[in-house]
């Protein structure tokens, strides 16, 4: 087991080292740079462009370049923002709250659904029920989360005068503020969401309900749904806890056209924000601190599988 | 900005009372309706208090006005500081002193100009603002300390400059290599923050992250990617004219909002107060249809224009007919009339804005190739260019930036004029960075360009058009060098009878846009900002950039 | 994460050798479909949504009454009637005509991107679960880093470094292509194992065929279920984040008809005046995903009911 962990641990390596090498190359190839857009729209004589761009260290070699950045982080120095000038970590400390906090509500939203409405689908499969989660489902698949954002805040905006509001309010501070900014998006991404979910959740219990232990359940007189509660549903969780924990690991930086849609301080707009300006620093840490998160959880789903699932053996 | 190394004019437009800078500043009236513009002339009195909140539809990138050059920075910046000079609020075609006391008095030879300055400044750190400020602030514009990192992309616009002196306390002198006229225009610039000395030589770089200024309001908070916020600044020096103390708010919050559509929720939803770059008539229309009973809009038209630009060095677009042609196929004033429905472009012009003070006449613009009324014969002389240059399939690639408003509706609409006569251009659309680089490589067929300034002046609107080699590299886009025009735009720099300079400028026009075709204007944009009617003291004017420092700007109780 | 297909692997191996042994594809392929139509009345109609959108697409010369790109000054936001059934746009362009033409780009940048992005995975599944050790490993590490990449870095990447466009429908499919392949090879690779390890396959190599033939006469057809259903659902996928990149200006640009583009500006900016130019392309993205992931469903259903997709 500690062998397992170890090794799991280890390969994360490569994978991040594979990650912050393809984020440099790759944007580094990208044509255009910062200080092209900054002056982007006005007449800047080319001397003034040439010496931004060394201020920067930009006509410095690639490779220059790249050793310095491998340097500074392994000092976990992750330099600064082109644009801004400051630090590249306060740059995402800013943002990471809202993210967070909406990824969280999101989670919650979707399981609320997901679960029960999943559980209803596959006990009463084939059934009108059935048929209307699904397409329930489904719509929740087929519609763009943005547009169901943008739907939302028409919607609200037209019939009530309201709009979320605009800044961001820890919840520590103010919890009705915070919650009336996050709600609507949360909303609009939490379809989708739950919609994963319920399918993910549809489909294992279906699985399940035919495995043998379920049918003894059942054959020992057991109330249908305690079978399913005690017996079935625990044992379904697995893969739906896997498609809830990489769905939150994409939320933290996914949401780049809901972000925009709601004006939410997140990281998916900085990140889109960072390679618009061709940010080098601010796009890398960002691809490193997603790339982790994604790395990181799927490390937890997998020790959550060795020690909930005695099926699985890890050699 | 090049340009105006060559501006060489005598001081004839200096007047004594107030400082006019001739037709320089003279502005079309504002298009108003609702009842702001009375609201500002007077007869309401200002009551102060409140804090007015706005949307900025962008982030700045350093705080350093002299080094960056988005509105994004003026918006939310520009109330902590003051300029030498700046436009005046309540008459945005006057020029008023700033933090100087009283016009600028000009020497015999018109090689010397000096200002004495208020003695009433204080920086919100408390010391005295004296001319030792002023020196540090124009050298760092003018002659930036580039080792040091300093930077100063207008720095051109002063190269006439020889010396900035500071006298004594309260006098600053500047030694001028020629008489220029342009110059004094360029001390309203709303760039030239004054800033502190002992800052500035602690560290050079400082005001790219720090605020402190001499202006009304102090620096609160910045909360990255969202909001900017400003209070009082009770030690303010400026007064209006029955005394009271100015600024009449207690503070301001810019919101930061990038996203259009959320922009004009924030004022529908009453979160935001206005937005002072423009907005779209749709935009308009739906706020005022929201909000009947509490929206005020004021009109103008814009000193930003989008231009084709053909690069001469690719063939075919090295034959004039062929570029001639590019300009026939557009008809402009049904494009105009179409267009302004649904988004920020309007008025046909040629180089200078339409309306203002260099504007041709309609009958001489019209006999320029491209700009007649009569679309049909234009088309049908536009095919029979392209066929004389031997190109009667024209297809090229049409390299545009991945902005919606409004490039995205010009590019389709001349998309779809060029095809009426057979030209298949293609839209090659990319973002704002990687086609900046493809414009200064010259990595292109046909281009849309486009140019903003806060002043109607020659110098400034023609920038874009000196040979390509020599004042106009890295501005003209088109690549051409031209002896005869550079000769053109130096001369009517020099000639100081505005009604000659307009002639002038109008054989440039000519010249440029028709005999030559290098490039021309397709419309012209159109400024519209709808808000919140509770907000007064704010005029509208033909640029976003100037009139940004919210001295006057007061909140009408509700 | 492999590790968690062992499950499914069994469940693989049995299907594989069911299939393996199956009666002429033709009598196959007969009643697979009838049964389809009969038993899932779901995946029927999402059949018969993803149809309509295909001819729509295929006909759309046809059937389109005006030149989806001819301007008309004369009716700027004109509201639906009998000569625009579903109005006109910003520029007096039939939205009717836009939204068929329309079909054809996002099923162009649908299937191309799944079918690439699919049949990419499946190669790399293949190759990987074939050859093992070392091979496997340098692949799986690939695939990791382009899973653990965030999809919009891609996207705009290469977006960004091909450039966009009218005659640049290639690169937004590209951009779309690059996250489908590691998902797919994930799941092809992990079927694929079981079937490396079946006796027939042992038997084959045993007989000396080279592993070209091994992987694509042998394996390939075992894992071709997985590879079908992924298939019909990245094409809906492929379609939205098409509509997702366009609205950020990263996509198809004007005037080519694309859903995500009439989505973007025009839809946008005129929400409230013409809300038909965005609810018209709102509503062919979303059944043209609603059909494709129905039928895909079902297909699953029909093909391998044990397979796992979300």
């Amino acid at each position: 087991m500690r062998r397992y962990v170890v090794g799991r641990l280890l390969l994360m390596i490569p994978t991040l080292v594979g990650v912050a090498v393809l984020t440099f190359v790759v944007m580094r190839l990208v044509p255009g740079d910062i200080v092209a857009l900054r002056y982007a729209g006005s007449s800047v004589p080319q001397d003034v462009i040439d010496r931004e761009r060394a201020l920067l260290g930009l006509d410095k070699p690639l490779w220059t370049q790249f050793v310095d950045w491998m340097t500074q982080l392994a000092h976990l120095d992750f330099g600064q923002s082109l644009w801004t000038g400051h630090a590249v970590i306060d740059e995402v400390w800013t943002r990471l709250p809202l993210s967070l906090e909406l990824a969280v509500i999101a989670t919650l939203f979707a399981v609320a659904f997901a679960l029960p409405l999943g559980v209803i689908a596959a006990v009463k499969q084939d059934t009108w029920a059935d048929y209307a989660i699904r397409i329930f489902s489904v719509g929740g698949l087929a519609m763009p989360s943005f547009w169901i954002g943008i739907m939302l805040v028409l919607g609200t905006i037209t019939f009530f005068g309201w709009a979320p509001p605009l800044v961001f309010t820890p919840i520590t501070e103010d919890p009705i503020a915070n919650l009336s900014q996050l709600i609507l998006p949360a909303v609009s991404v939490g379809y989708r969401y739950s919609a994963v979910s319920m399918r993910m959740t549809r489909s294992t219990l279906l699985e399940v309900l035919r495995e043998d232990y379920v049918r003894t359940a059942r054959a020992k007189g057991l109330r249908e749904t305690l079978v399913v509660v005690r017996h079935a549903l625990r044992n379904a969780l697995l893969p739906v806890v896997t498609v809830i924990s990489l769905e939150f690991a994409f939320l933290i930086g996914g949401l780049v056209v809901t972000e925009q849609v709601f004006n939410l301080n997140g990281i998916g707009k900085l990140l889109v924000d960072a390679v618009t300006h061709r940010d080098y620093p601010l796009i890398q840490a960002l691809v490193l601190l997603l790339a982790s998160v994604f790395v990181i959880v799927n490390f937890i789903v997998d020790l959550i599988y060795v020690f909930l699932d005695p099926r699985i053996r890890y050699s | 900005m090049e340009a105006l190394l060559r501006a060489r004019i005598a001081f004839v437009f200096l007047v004594t009372a107030t400082l006019v800078i001739g037709a320089c500043a003279q502005q079309a009236k504002p298009g108003t309706s609702g009842s702001p513009a009375a609201s500002l002339a007077g007869g309401e009195k200002p009551t102060p208090g409140g804090t007015l909140t706005f949307v900025v539809n962008a982030e700045p990138p350093s705080f350093d006005g002299h080094r960056e050059t988005t509105f994004a920075l003026l918006h939310p910046i520009a109330p902590h500081y003051s300029l030498l000079y700046k436009f005046d609020p309540n008459d945005l075609t006057k020029v008023i002193p700033d933090v100087a006391d009283g016009n600028p008095t000009v020497s015999a030879d018109k090689m010397t100009v000096t200002i004495k300055l208020r003695q009433d400044v204080k920086f919100h750190d408390g010391t005295q603002m004296t001319s030792e400020d002023v020196k540090a602030t124009y050298d760092k514009i003018i002659t930036p300390n580039t080792a040091a990192g300093q930077s100063s992309p207008r720095a051109g616009a002063y190269a006439v400059v020889s010396a900035v002196n500071a006298p004594d306390k309260f006098t600053i002198e500047f030694k001028l290599k020629y008489p220029s006229a342009s110059f004094l225009t360029n001390l309203a610039s709303p760039w030239n923050f004054i800033y502190s000395a002992a800052k500035l030589k602690a560290d050079p770089r400082w005001y790219e992250k720090n605020i402190m200024g001499t202006g009304p309001f102090t620096y609160v908070s910045n909360t990255k990617g969202q909001d900017w916020v400003g209070k009082k600044n009770p030690d303010y020096f400026g007064k209006d004219k029955d005394g009271t103390k100015l600024p009449y708010l207690d503070g301001y919050k810019a919101l930061i909002i990038t996203d259009a559509t959320a922009g004009v929720n924030a004022i529908r939803s009453k979160q935001a107060m206005i937005e002072f770059r423009g907005f779209t008539p749709q935009q308009r229309d739906d706020l005022s249809r929201a909000l009947p009973n509490d929206l005020a809009i004021q009109e103008a038209p814009w000193i930003c224009v989008n231009y084709v630009v053909p690069n001469t060095k690719v063939k075919p677009f090295d034959d004039v007919r062929v570029r001639q042609a590019l300009s026939l196929a557009i008809d402009r004033y049904a494009g105009g009339e179409a267009l302004s429905k649904t988004t920020i472009v309007k008025d046909v012009g040629g180089l200078m804005r339409p309306k203002g003070p260099f504007a041709m006449s309609d009958a001489d613009l019209a006999k320029i190739r491209g700009f007649g009324k009569d679309a049909a014969a234009a088309k049908a002389e536009a095919k029979k260019l392209l066929a004389d240059a031997g190109v009667p399939n024209l297809s090229f690639k049409f390299l545009n930036r991945n902005i919606t408003t409004p490039y995205e509706p010009v590019a389709v609409f001349l998309i779809d004029q060029w095809k009426q006569v057979g030209i298949t251009a293609t839209h090659d659309v990319k973002e704002t960075s990687p086609y900046q680089a493809d414009l200064r490589a010259g990595n292109f067929q046909v281009a849309l360009d486009f140019n903003c300034d806060f002043l109607d002046e020659p110098d400034l609107q023609l920038a874009k058009f000196w040979s390509a080699s020599k004042a106009g590299k890295g501005l003209n886009f088109a690549y051409y060098d031209d002896d005869k025009l550079d000769g053109m735009i130096d001369a009517q720099s020099r000639q100081t009878d505005p009604a000659q300079r307009v002639k002038l400028v109008g054989d440039i026009e000519r010249y440029a846009m028709d005999e030559k075709a290098y490039q021309y204007p397709v419309l012209w944009w159109y400024r519209i900002i709808p808000y919140l009617k509770i907000v007064r003291g704010w005029q509208i004017g033909s640029n976003h950039y100037t009139n940004q420092d919210l001295t006057t700007v007061w909140l009408a109780k509700s | 994460m492999t590790e968690r297909a062992t499950a499914l692997e069994s469940e693989a191996e049995a299907l594989a050798r069911r299939r393996y042994f199956e009666s002429t594809p033709r009598k196959r392929f007969v009643r697979f479909w009838r049964e389809f139509i009969t038993r899932r009345p779901l995946g029927a109609f999402g059949l018969v949504l993803v149809l309509a959108m295909i001819l729509a697409a295929l006909l759309a010369d046809r059937i389109a009454p005006y030149d989806p790109t001819a301007i008309s000054f004369k009716d700027l936001l004109a509201p639906p009637s009998p000569e625009h059934l579903l109005g006109t746009d910003n520029f007096g362009r039939d939205v009717f005509s836009r939204l068929l033409f329309g079909a054809r780009t996002a099923l162009l940048v649908g299937f191309t991107a799944s079918i690439v992005g699919c049949t990419l995975g499946l190669i790399l599944g293949i190759v990987g679960a074939y050859f093992g050790g070392r091979v496997d490993q340098i692949i799986q590490r690939l695939m990791d880093v382009l899973l653990s990449f965030p999809l919009i870095v891609i996207a705009i990447a290469v977006v960004a470094a091909l450039g966009t466009g009218e005659d640049k429908i290639a690169n937004v499919i590209a951009a779309i292509t690059v996250p489908i392949i590691p998902r797919v090879s994930r799941v092809v690779r992990s079927s694929a194992l079981s079937v490396v390890q079946m006796p027939y396959i042992e038997a084959t190599r045993a007989v000396g065929a080279r592993a070209m033939r091994i992987m694509f006469r042998h394996i390939a057809p075992n894992v071709f279920a997985p590879y079908l259903i992924m298939m019909t659902a990245f094409l809906g996928q492929a379609i939205l984040l098409e509509a997702s990149l366009s609205f950020l200006g990263l996509g198809v640009f004007e005037p080519t008809p694309s859903w995500g583009l009439m989505l973007r500006g025009a839809g946008m900016q005129f929400l409230e005046r013409a809300p038909w130019l965005a609810i018209a392309p709102g509503v062919a993205i979303s059944l043209a995903v609603f059909g494709f992931n129905l039928f895909g469903d079902s297909l699953r259903d029909a093909l391998d009911p044990r397979l796992r997709t979300a």
